[in-house]
């Protein structure tokens, strides 16, 4: 018994170093004076004043930023509605290909998502006029159905694990089905909702590919920005990027955690 | 099985969970340990598996110290109370899996299979998977797993607490039936008194880590050794006084309810001390019989039928609530109503003394 | 269907029916469509009332040799990675499943927040460490354990070392949410019984832990099969995966009926594990 502690304790230590080294390498280099990343030349924040005089940075953050908030938004309404009929409808005409369709996004790779998205803008505004040319509209569009799947898991998840004789309760003392809906079910999958939300709205923030598909040529993302300098070599201002973006969303996930435990 | 002053906390500074216990168990007993949840006898058991490791004490089972000695080599085996069947596995390969790791040659191992699944009448669902079986089946398999190797003690975790009333008895039956069949030492540790009593050659009670009192079950109920034993094994009355002297070899005691005549070596004078009477050895009398000694008039409260007898709630003049039986047997005894008037007696040799 | 019903479902189920049912149709469709000198650049399926529909780009596809390695090394590294990602991530989760209570939580934040951090930060990370003049081969050169810097990155080594490192959390999450649930008396029961415990472990915990290693794999190794960012950044010009060539037949050589066929080539190699995988999540939702 005690080996093998000894062993899981090592493979812990080993698992953490591995996941969290390289994170801890970008912030610590990114306060380095020196422009070369390997050498350390002392304590500097040049890199964060650089950062914040950096237009084309700036841009593309208030874009990313903007898609975010409108994917995880319209991501949440479409998919707790996806993930309510799935739990609460048993049998309708069509449930599975619904089923199946909320699902499928998880699992489809990044790109063929991206490429399938784009041919489809470009076959509409062929046909119809719309999406003239392509920007932030059609980047949420493409997040929002990401984000629809995986809404739809986590409050899907949320609503079986539900104990509908609460439900049942509130109905038996004189509320309404509307009443019930916001006065029992929503603050009890509140959490789901809280986590569904972030997510879709981190995972839009972090997407390159798909972005890069449905994208036009005035609405670059945060990632592709990063992405272009990247495949250039290291920079240290991409270093002091980085770290800020790890705090953010660091803090969120942090936060987010406290609420899904406060229940 | 032999133990000997064990102790074991589980927090450096906490109350010890089993506390300077020292216990004999002979071959082929039925021993039950019996204590209210968290009096330490799950741990107790937990230390002679070898899940757990004590703190200072011996454990040696037929003369063989067991420290140090892992669960995988002890010679018990453990019937756990959710009975820990592998769901992966199947009823044979459940009951076959011990055998397995002793590499014996499968023909051996198919054999003592089938017959342990006879054993408890199992064979026809060999093939099944825990998920697929009730409760009282589960429990039979995990009967026969444990059984399997033929341990030198087998250890069973709160048997029957996880089945319904009704299986929970029949069941009692069956238990006793296999030990006296397989010849191997039970232990079995139970928060159930009735279950301790009707299936247990010898029992202990355990309390807070420690052991009360250890007998046969009609030692231990006939002279409980003190107040947490007389009320945790079966109902008891109490009533609180002071010794008040000796007469004709009874020990007379001043109580709240009067005074009262029991048959006790003798004490000196203003000893405290608790008279304790079992509600079955009350006799009920009507209101104007006060021939006999230790009579206690009162007034019927309330009446619980229980079909064999019925249990009634009596108050006391002084105002103390006493539980008796009132037998429903030939129909002869006189009945009482909720408000009657009565008295009730006992025989000085029928109580029992308690000291603080 | 009462009208409630509908109004509730017809939403999401007309977005996700226009945005991603339909695309992939369309991507069938430029995939049978010849290359054109044309804004979009593919002939129309319909022209002067016929249908024009053609197998040249699958064609190109079993021709090229070039295809047929991205195809295979998308599989050869996804596979690699998946089992690797599996060796390293099971006594992970097993380790933070076997911790105290009040340790788990933390751990297991401490695996999910690379998991919401950005993808891309942390793949970029690695360029940093394994360039040539980078921080390992600094590190090694100071102290003296090598003499010229090693070649670390554009490899296949970094490119497994990246696919391992991004998929980790995918691994350890479904891991330990099948070890957690494992009762602790199964263990005990196996050890009464007589098994030493790496016979526990084979015999109990392993079996036990199936369906947890068959989520994780899946859900290692679909992405990484599509990966583009990974074999892009860490990789060299010999790194071939179909996700790399995908986006360099898209971006650079604009022959977008190509990639269409190339898409659908990897939506053939992932129905099977997509297919897996839904059942699996249907089992846990």
């Amino acid at each position: 018994m005690n080996r093998l502690s000894l062993f899981l304790v090592a493979s812990l230590i080993f698992g953490f170093v591995f996941l969290y080294a390289p994170i801890a390498s970008v912030v610590v280099y990114s306060f380095n004076a020196s422009r070369l990343v390997t050498v350390w030349a002392g304590f500097s924040l040049q890199w964060y004043g650089a950062l914040f005089e950096n237009e084309a940075i700036g841009r593309a953050a208030r874009v990313s930023l903007q898609v975010a908030l409108i994917a995880a938004t319209g991501a949440l309404g479409l998919g707790t509605l996806a993930a309510y009929g799935l739990v609460r409808y048993r049998r309708f005409a069509g449930r599975t290909l619904l089923a199946a369709m909320t699902t499928a996004p998880l699992v489809m790779p990044e790109i063929i998502s991206g490429l399938s998205l784009l041919l489809l803008f470009v076959a509409l505004e062929q046909a119809t006029g719309w999406p003239q040319g392509r920007g932030i509209a059609t980047i949420a569009i493409a997040h929002i159905t990401l984000g629809i799947a995986f809404v739809a898991v986590i409050v899907e998840a949320r609503l079986s694990a539900f104990d509908r004789s609460l439900e049942e309760a509130a109905l038996d003392l004189g509320a309404g089905p509307v009443r019930v809906f916001l006065t029992i079910t929503l603050p009890l999958i509140a959490p789901a909702l809280a986590a569904g939300w972030l997510l879709a709205f981190t995972l839009s923030l972090d997407d390159l590919v798909i972005a890069s598909f449905t994208a036009g040529p005035a609405s670059t993302t945060l990632p592709m920005v990063i992405f272009s300098s990247v495949r250039l070599g290291v920079s240290p201002q991409i270093n002091a990027l980085a770290t800020l973006i790890l705090i953010v969303i660091t803090v969120l996930v942090a936060g987010a955690n406290r609420l899904l435990r406060v229940r | 099985m032999q133990i000997e002053r064990l102790t074991k906390r589980f927090e450096p500074d906490a109350q010890p969970a089993v506390n300077n216990v020292s216990l004999a168990i002979d071959r082929q007993e039925f021993f039950a340990l019996l204590g209210p949840s968290g009096c330490g006898k799950t741990t107790l058991l937990r230390l002679i598996a070898g899940f757990e490791t004590a703190d200072t004490g011996v454990i040696a089972i037929d003369g063989a110290d067991m420290a140090g000695v892992p669960p995988y080599r002890r010679p018990v085996n453990i019937m756990f109370q959710n009975y820990a069947l592998f769901p992966h596995m199947n009823v044979a390969r459940n009951v076959g899996f011990g055998l397995r790791q002793e590499r014996k040659p499968r023909g051996a191992v198919d054999a003592r299979v089938v017959a342990l699944l006879e054993l408890v009448k199992m064979r026809a669902l060999a093939a099944r998977r825990p998920g697929q079986l009730s409760g009282g089946e589960r429990q039979r398999v995990a009967l026969a797993r444990a059984l399997a190797k033929e341990p030198k003690l087998l250890l069973l975790d709160e048997p029957l607490t996880a089945l319904d009333r009704k299986l929970r008895e029949e069941m009692r039956f069956e238990l006793k039936h296999i030990h006296q069949r397989v010849g191997i030492t039970f232990l079995m540790v139970t928060h159930d008194q009735e279950e301790a009593m009707s299936m247990a050659s010898r029992l202990a009670v355990m309390n807070e880590g420690r052991i009360e009192q250890e007998g046969s079950p009609e030692h231990v109920y006939e002279n409980p050794a003190n107040r947490f034993v007389a009320g945790f094994l079966g109902a008891v009355n109490l009533f609180e006084g002071k010794v008040a002297g000796a007469e004709a070899g009874l020990l007379i005691v001043d109580s709240e309810a009067g005074r009262l005549a029991v048959a006790h070596s003798p004490l000196a004078a203003g000893t405290a001390v608790a008279v304790a009477i079992r509600p079955e050895k009350l006799r009920f009398m009507t209101a104007r019989d006060t021939t006999t000694p230790n009579v206690l008039p009162g007034i019927v409260r309330t009446i619980a039928y229980r079909g064999e007898a019925s249990t009634c709630q009596i108050e006391l003049a002084s105002g103390q609530l006493v539980r008796g039986t009132m037998s429903n047997g030939d129909g002869k005894a006189p009945v009482f109503l909720p408000g009657a008037a009565l008295s009730l007696s006992f025989t000085p040799d029928a109580a029992r003394l308690l000291q603080s | 269907m009462n009208t409630r019903r509908f109004g509730l479902i017809a939403l999401p189920y007309a977005w996700l029916v226009l945005f991603f049912l339909s695309p992939l149709v369309i991507v069938i469709k430029i995939s049978v469509a010849n290359e054109a000198v044309a804004i979009p650049p593919y002939t129309p399926l319909f022209e002067g009332g016929r249908l024009h529909v053609t197998d040249a780009n699958y064609l190109l596809l079993l021709s090229d040799s070039l295809y047929w390695k991205a195809y295979w090394g998308a599989i050869r590294y996804a596979a690699i990675a998946t089992i690797l990602t599996l060796l390293i991530g099971y006594p992970l989760a097993y380790g933070i499943a076997r911790t105290p209570v009040r340790w788990r939580n933390l751990l297991l934040m401490a695996i999910i927040l690379p998991f919401w951090t950005s993808f891309l930060i942390r793949v970029y990370a690695w360029i940093g460490l394994l360039k040539e003049n980078g921080i390992v081969n600094h590190a090694l050169l100071s102290v003296g354990l090598i003499d010229t810097p090693l070649r670390l990155i554009d490899n296949d080594f970094s490119v497994l070392l990246g696919l391992v490192y991004a998929y980790l959390p995918f691994m350890v999450l479904p891991l330990y949410a099948q070890l957690e649930k494992l009762d602790p008396a199964l263990n005990e029961a196996a050890a009464d019984l007589g098994a030493r415990p790496l016979h526990i472990f084979w015999q109990v915990t392993l079996p036990l832990s199936l369906p947890g290693i068959a989520a994780g794999i899946l859900l290692v190794f679909i992405p990484a099969v599509g990966e583009f960012v990974i074999p892009d950044l860490l990789g060299g010009p010999k790194t071939l995966m179909i996700g790399k060539i995908l986006w360099d037949e898209f971006f650079t050589n604009h022959d977008w009926p190509t990639a269409s066929a190339l898409a659908i080539a990897m939506l053939v190699l992932l129905a099977l594990p997509m297919g897996l995988m839904r059942r699996l999540l249907r089992g846990i939702a």
